[in-house]
């Protein structure tokens, strides 16, 4: 074995410089902003290389607002007009909680690959992993919501409250999208595949999109669904978005806003990270 | 013996493990793991598939957590002190362990930024390491574009980006031809040679023996030997001897002439001219081909192959109480797992 040793030295030196090899330097470990912007880096060279992902943040909302619009628009509101008013807020955010679920995916394809072994092997912050990726994620919230609300704009939508109503609007689903990206972290550790955790976040966001206020007035609505309507998050979030964009928002739709967030956090970020350290 | 104790951990011993267990359901996927590795050698964990090699590795590397046991890296122990042990060890798994949809640069300054490199130091510490790995044309590929061999180099790059005093690398050359399963054996022997202690696995004893100081064998959730190369080859003979005769009209005498002379059974190929079976012992092989040529029985070929991981395990496992009783004069230190 030792003569092996001294055999390959020698030839080594030739193909690899051994000092690179071997560093015997020790940075500190990084602090938690630190790794967290190496983690947002990731995220954004990903959306450099794949950027395909980028297909649901910049076509979809397009097709969304358009198909509803014109589909429902006579229908309900008696003219297409009148209906982007009511319809554009809540067609939103119901678009942008659809793509809340992208870093839970990339979790749980991190998982299957062993990237996911490798981070957590390493001396940083742990969180830091999922909160750089999310932060990145705010952008894609940004650009579906520019990308809606400049469409919506052309199209004859006038919000009363005008950009400070609309900048505010958009604040409010950031933070919202944000905190409820926790649970599709939470559950991209839990899930097996892709595809599973696909459908877990299609049924939770589906019946929560469509059964809420985004699309009718909860009057018109059987009392008994009008109980669920009125508590569904996404109906929480509409109302202060819609208040908002319109210029008569409260500060009570606002902060319930705040609440239904925080709880998200904190439930789900939590056992996101229990999660993530104990995955086997 | 405490004082003893001590002093070996923060002195020479790597790793240290006592009685790891890890259940899953109704499997006992490790059973009973004992170690004791010294710093700056190589340890290999050679066995078959779910033998418990990963389970054991990703327990030592604190991704997950023994049902029992103790185990502790340089001193430091697995349950308390993880965060330490983290900062010294480094893990490369048996799938490709970066992002395979960045570039080689891009993973290289990720990690190194996530071990505590500024940017621009990270810059640096990338291109030096593609160019000491042969992958600076590769630099700005995707990883997923890259070949088997290439990736290996990649996670091991990545692996090392602070260089670690403790190194995991599972299966580290399992899938890939030659020429780059050579390269990476050249890296592993570098960094041992820089002082970094590394704890491979393995299917294939040739890898084991190449690189590994002392080798465990493991089979279901056991060691089932534990020793140098050597110690283990003694146990196990010499492997397989082939012999490929010129005329068939012979195949008996040689059959009759190789069992006598070896004393295990003789297998004949459908051909009738290609006889094999398991050698003991290299003197005996010259023997026997020395009595073949005696009695004028023409051979075109033969060879004698090292013993395979199935011959390793065929003896290890399934040997009888007098096997054993050799093993134990041959040097292998036989453990008898849990009783």
């Amino acid at each position: 074995m030792s003569v092996q040793v001294e055999h390959d030295k020698s030839t080594l030196e030739e193909v690899h410089p051994l000092s690179a090899i071997a560093t015997g330097r020790r940075p500190d470990p990084p602090n938690a902003f630190a790794s967290t912007m190496a983690f947002a880096h990731r995220a954004l060279l990903r959306i450099k290389h794949v950027p395909e992902q980028m297909f649901d943040v910049t076509v979809f909302p397009i097709i969304f607002l358009l198909m509803f619009t014109y589909l429902f628009g006579g229908a309900i509101a008696g003219s297409t007009g009148e209906y982007l008013q009511f319809l554009l807020p809540g067609i939103l955010v119901m678009t942008v909680s659809q793509i809340t679920m992208y870093t839970g995916i990339d979790l749980n394809n991190d998982i299957r690959k062993g990237i996911f072994d490798r981070f957590r092997t390493l001396p940083i912050w742990l969180p830091s992993a999922l909160i750089g990726a999310l932060l990145v994620d705010v952008i894609r919230y940004s650009l579906a919501s520019a990308i809606m609300i400049g469409l919506g704009l052309a199209l004859g939508f006038r919000p009363e409250g005008g950009a400070i109503g609309v900048f505010g609007a958009v604040l409010v689903i950031l933070l919202f999208s944000f905190s409820f990206s926790w649970i599709w972290t939470a559950a991209g550790i839990v899930m097996r595949s892709e595809k599973s955790l696909m459908m877990v976040s299609f049924l939770v966001i589906f019946p929560l999109t469509f059964v809420s206020n985004v699309f009718v007035d909860p009057a018109t609505l059987p009392s008994w669904l009008q109980g669920f309507v009125n508590i569904n998050p996404i109906s929480i979030l509409a109302t202060a978005v819609r208040g908002l964009m319109h210029g008569n928002g409260t500060w009570e739709q606002i902060g319930w806003v705040f609440v239904v967030s925080a709880g998200f956090v904190v439930i789900f970020a939590p056992l996101t990270m229990y999660l993530y350290r104990k995955k086997e | 013996m405490d004082n003893e104790k001590l002093n070996r951990q923060s002195n020479g011993v790597a790793v240290e493990a006592t009685g790891l267990v890890k259940v899953y359901g109704k499997e006992r996927a490790v059973d009973g793991v004992d170690l004791v590795i010294p710093k700056g050698t190589v340890y290999g964990f050679l066995g078959p598939n779910g033998a418990g090699k990963t389970t054991t590795i990703r327990m030592l590397a604190t991704l997950i957590q023994p049902d029992s046991g103790t185990a502790s890296i340089f001193g430091h122990d697995l349950k308390t002190e993880s965060a330490t042990i983290k900062s010294r060890i480094s893990l490369t798994g048996q799938y490709a362990s970066i992002d395979e949809d960045l570039t080689g640069t891009e993973n290289l300054i990720l990690i190194s930024r996530l071990m505590g490199y500024t940017t621009k130091q990270a810059k640096q510490r990338a291109s030096e390491l593609l160019l000491a790995f042969g992958l600076q044309d590769a630099a700005k590929r995707q990883v997923k574009k890259y070949s088997g061999g290439m990736r290996r180099r990649i996670d091991i790059a990545a692996s090392i980006v602070v260089t670690p005093d403790l190194l995991f690398l599972d299966e580290p050359t399992t899938g890939l031809d030659p020429r780059s399963r050579n390269q990476v054996w050249d890296i592993i022997r570098a960094l041992v040679h820089n002082g970094t202690t590394v704890l491979l696995t393995t299917q294939n004893l040739e890898e084991a023996d190449q690189l590994a100081d002392r080798i465990a064998v493991i089979n279901r959730g056991k060691i089932i030997a534990e020793g140098t190369s050597s110690e283990l080859k003694a146990s196990v003979g010499s492997g397989t001897l082939n012999v490929q005769l010129l005329d068939a009209s012979d195949t008996k005498r040689a059959t009759a002439i190789l069992e006598r002379k070896l004393g295990t059974s003789v297998h004949i190929a459908t051909d009738g001219l290609s006889l094999s079976m398991q050698a003991q012992d290299s003197s005996l092989v010259a023997e026997a081909l020395g009595e073949l040529a005696r009695e004028k029985i023409a051979i075109s070929d033969f060879s004698l192959g090292r013993p395979s991981l199935d011959e390793v395990f065929l003896t290890l496992t399934g040997q009888s109480a007098d096997e054993q009783a050799n093993v134990e004069e041959g040097g292998t230190h036989e453990r008898a797992g849990r009783t």
